[in-house]
């Protein structure tokens, strides 16, 4: 049984047939060969597959192909524009918020939408924003000056 | 980029393809005609397998074959153990169980099919009979008579038997006068929780007959190598790549069943094939780290002198010896148990011990961690019973500093340090009088909050080849390192590192820049392709810099002396005249001869003016040994908060001092420690691998299982002491696994402190806020029973 989507990803309109239980993070990886989304755990604690669905940040591994029809994504490929880094993604390099990347594009992108809601987090607030993102290799300390950083750059 | 120096904080080369989801991970990978793989996995700890029923699963939707243990028994062959101990008991590992499953996770068939859904589906549908056997997870009780047997070669389960030691115990605690502490020690089993999992794409080409394996592992080179070895493949016709790897703090330090079984199965079918571990495997199949058992001792004067340390160890294995498994509660426990400390009297045993739990290895810090662990907390303990600053015994019983080896009770040689000076720097940036005068006045108004430091020293820089060899090394640990200056002069490094997020493309681009005044840009570092260069080790224990960086250095120092001679061919003069500096060699005294590095390139490989008998090209591969191991220290220094009613702990300060020898990229080096504090971090307050008495493992899921996350860290405050190590050129020590080392003793020590004004002497980790609460409330009530007791003591006596 497969239902046909179209979904809006990156500006970019797809439309596919796709199984019911499709998760929008093997749609993006497998179907649309986006691979910056990366899937860390089956239980949806990681955030490594962070997405912006609507503008709003949603773990890819929890949400069905299905219910993103009609929806926009954007996924870290959509992040920069062009050759230019976001404000959150240059932060990242400058102040060395990833060592493996493997939580990256999930950390980034929920970092996007959490200074869309609110430009100005103390460090408190930055941490509790980032707690449903896991990372192993920095102990957060340099993800959350980044964040600052970026914050910073936006303002 | 410009040309870097050694020691500039340089932003990551790695970073812009990762920040843009542009890197490539194994699951990233896709190739034609690729089938997808998916694991049937025993749900029993301990069962013989009876049948397996595949009828159902081979009829599913897109399944291409399925093949049971049984069926590949001949060409899977067994896993290796790459260390051996004196009367090891090495059972048998087959990649996929045949008779007996020993662990849950342990594999019993695998399924191939069109999609990963349709594997996972078709996987379900196989259906094994077991007769189940009684299970045991506890190293100490698998030891006792009638235990449950893990594997007949082993009687009372015990894999290895060993001691050192130096010194005598049992005649410093004859003195009545000597005073000794005893606690029970359990470092728990821990998970290692790369963010990536493990992953492989194993792509056999039935027309040259070779073999490429994609996988998530630390050590491409040695995969090659043991892979060749247990399925019986020509050497040279297996290709290991490791893409980018997302984490493996150990945990992607051996090879792999599944590594085995999916060349096995490419060739059998002759398509590539596709293995992405799902996160509850990886907590089942994935390798485990700490799970010690143990009771400590120290002994030691009323003047705070200590004499001595004593630890009797049940390590627990898992169900089968992983690569490196005998080493970790061995040699790598064992030789660490004198810390920074005279210590001189040492007495370790240790038994490895085989139960039916997912097996256990090299976990960040490897055995280190646990001893420094046993030193540390015992040291507190010891200076709780005998009335004094835990401080003050630190430093009476500190190594004096020395910068050229000094050799320790157990008779290894700690290459260089100044343990002291670290240790005050580390003071001085806490104001550690400060803490205990605000310490006093928070317990007046019924607070709880405690102090906990740790003066940690470890073995990095993996390591003396021969030194190893004695101690059980089935291969060597040097490193290697191929630099190749194009006729252009930009440059190509192939190292034998193979990173997993500490940043060896910018560390060896920089290293290299630095050396030859080349742009950093125009050095192109490759690793992880056993085709690509010569044979190497891999990146674990805190080697890289020390070993693999050491051999580029090598390897630049011999093209510097190749094109050295060749300019001053061409400049007619002699080379003991021509100096090479910031990319340009010069004459001496002659200012217009000069000849930049590119130009020296071009000449090499034009040939046409080469001194007489030289050969063409610039190009240069070494291989460096080192002479000792190198190792790392530091003082580090953690606070801690308790909530009275809750239990809660919150860690609320940490600063760290750390030496690690010269730093070539500071930012770099920060990065690592903060990873490795949380880790330790972690361990001390939150993570727990438990299983039940069947052996369930109750903690197998990202909920379940405590990952640290952001909001529970301090910002932790970082400096370091510089002392450089005598033992490579680069006078570097490595710095991977240090902040795991001394966080967990450390915010352990501050937990004890917190609560030592109402009696609590120890607590296993981690200090979960029940443990802690009911710990509070024990000693509340051992104090109340006290107070009742001296207004009746009468009553008592009844």
């Amino acid at each position: 049984m497969s239902t046909e989507i179209t979904v809006t990803v990156n500006g970019t309109e797809h439309t596919a047939s796709v199984e019911p239980r499709l998760l929008l993070a093997h749609f993006l990886r497998d179907v649309l060969d986006l691979t910056g989304t990366h899937i860390g755990c089956d239980t949806s604690q990681c955030g490594a597959c962070t997405v912006h669905l609507n503008g709003e940040a949603v773990k890819s591994c929890t949400v069905f192909a299905v219910q993103a029809n009609g929806s926009e994504v954007k996924t870290i490929e959509g992040v920069a524009d062009g050759e230019t880094y976001s404000n959150v993604q240059q932060a990242f390099w400058d102040e060395h918020g990833l060592q493996c990347g493997f939580c990256t594009p999930g950390m980034i992108m929920t970092t996007e939408a959490l200074l869309k809601q609110n430009p100005n987090p103390t460090e408190d607030e930055i941490r509790t924003g980032i707690a449903g993102n896991f990372c192993r290799c920095t102990g957060y300390q340099n993800i959350v000056n980044a964040i600052g950083v970026a914050a910073k750059a936006g303002r | 980029m410009p040309v870097t120096t050694f020691g500039e904080s340089v932003r990551r080369t790695e970073d812009p393809r990762l920040i843009t989801g542009r890197g490539k991970y194994v699951d990233d990978i896709r190739l034609a005609g690729m089938a997808h793989i998916s694991f049937v996995r025993s749900p029993y700890a301990h069962a013989n397998i009876k049948n397996i029923d595949t009828t159902a699963a081979a009829n599913a939707p897109g399944v291409i074959a399925i093949f049971t243990g049984a069926d590949l028994q001949e060409q899977l062959g067994g896993l290796p153990v790459a260390w051996l101990l004196p009367d090891l008991k090495q059972p048998k590992h087959p990649p996929l169980a045949f008779e007996t499953v020993r662990y849950v996770g342990d594999a019993v068939a695998v399924v191939v099919a069109d999609t990963p859904y349709q594997a996972t589906d078709a996987a379900e549908l196989v259906e094994v009979d077991y007769e189940v056997l009684p299970a045991i997870v506890n190293a100490e009780r698998a030891t006792k008579d009638g235990a449950p047997e893990v594997h007949p070669e082993a009687p009372n389960n015990i894999g290895f038997d060993w001691s050192i030691g130096a010194g005598d115990w049992d005649e410093v605690i004859k003195d009545p006068d000597v005073i000794v502490v005893k606690e029970e020690i359990i470092n728990q089993r821990l998970i290692p929780n790369s963010i990536e999992t493990r992953g492989v794409v194993a792509d056999f080409d039935p027309g040259r007959e070779n073999l490429t394996l994609y996988t998530s592992t630390q050590i491409p080179h040695l995969v090659k190598m043991l892979y060749a070895m247990v399925t019986g493949t020509p050497e040279q016709k297996v290709r290991v790549i490791a893409p980018e790897v997302g984490g493996a703090f150990g945990s992607k330090l051996y090879l792999y069943a599944e590594e085995v079984v999916c060349g096995i199965v490419s060739k059998q079918l002759g398509r590539p094939v596709k293995w992405i571990e799902a996160r509850s495997e990886a907590y089942i199949a994935t390798t485990h780290g700490r799970d010690h058992i143990g009771v400590a001792e120290m002994a030691g004067k009323k003047n705070g002198e200590i004499l001595g340390i004593k630890i009797d160890l049940y390590a627990n294995l898992g169900a089968y010896l992983s690569l490196f498994a005998p080493l970790i509660p061995s040699y790598f426990f064992g030789l660490m148990l004198g810390g920074v400390y005279k210590m001189p009297n040492i007495s370790c045993h240790v038994y490895g011990v085989f139960t039916n739990t997912t097996p256990v290895d090299a976990y960040r810090g490897a055995g280190r961690p646990e001893a420094t662990y046993v030193v540390e907390r015992m040291l507190d303990r010891f200076a709780a019973e005998i009335g004094r600053d835990p401080v003050a015994v630190r430093r009476k019983n500190m190594l004096a500093s020395h910068k050229n080896g000094r050799t320790v009770t157990l008779g290894v040689t700690y290459d260089s340090g100044d343990y002291k000076a670290n240790l005050n720097k580390a003071l001085e940036m806490f104001d550690y009088p400060a803490f205990r005068a605000e310490q006093r006045t928070a317990r007046r108004e019924g607070k709880l909050l405690g102090v906990g430091l740790c003066t940690y020293i470890e073995i990095s820089g993996a390591a003396p080849s021969a030194v190893a060899s004695s101690l059980g090394a089935g291969a060597g640990l040097w490193e290697s390192a191929a630099v190749r200056v194009h006729p252009t002069g930009k440059v190509t490094v192939y190292s034998g590192t193979s990173p997993s997020g500490q940043g060896h493309e910018t560390a060896w681009a920089q290293l290299t820049s630095s050396e030859l005044g080349v742009p950093m840009e125009d050095i192109e570092i490759l690793h992880g392709d056993t085709d690509q260069g010569q044979f190497g080790t891999g990146t674990f224990g805190s080697r890289s810099v020390a070993v693999g960086g050491a051999a580029i250095h090598k390897s630049v120092t011999k093209i510097i002396a190749k094109a050295t001679i060749i300019a001053a061919h061409i400049m007619e003069s002699d080379p003991k005249f021509v100096t090479f500096e910031g990319g340009s060699f010069a004459v001496e005294d002659i200012p217009d001869k000069t000849m930049t590095f590119q130009e020296v390139a071009g000449a090499a490989y034009g040939a046409a003016n080469l001194p007489p008998g030289m050969e063409p090209g610039l190009d240069e591969t070494s291989f460096f040994d080192p002479t000792n191991f190198t190792w790392p220290y530091g003082a580090h220094i953690a606070v801690v908060e308790i909530d009275q009613d809750t239990g809660k702990v919150d860690l609320i300060r940490y600063v760290a001092v750390d030496d690690v020898g010269n730093v070539l990229n500071p930012m770099i080096v920060d990065g690592m420690l903060h990873g490795g504090i949380a880790q330790g971090v972690g361990q001390a307050l939150t993570e727990a691998a438990v299983y039940t008495d069947d052996g369930q493992l109750l903690s197998g899921s990202m909920m379940d299982y405590a990952m640290p996350t952001a909001d529970i860290f301090p910002k932790f405050e970082s400096d370091r002491t510089v002392t450089p190590s005598p033992v490579n050129e680069l006078g570097v020590k490595g710095a991977g696994e240090a902040g795991t080392i001394a966080a967990s003793p450390a915010v352990m020590n501050a937990v004890i402190d917190a609560l030592s004004h109402l009696g609590v002497r120890h607590m296993n980790m981690p200090a979960t806020s029940e443990k802690v609460w009911r710990a509070i409330q024990d000693a509340k009530e051992t104090q109340r029973a006290a107070r009742a007791a001296a207004r009746n003591p009468r009553k008592q006596g009844s």
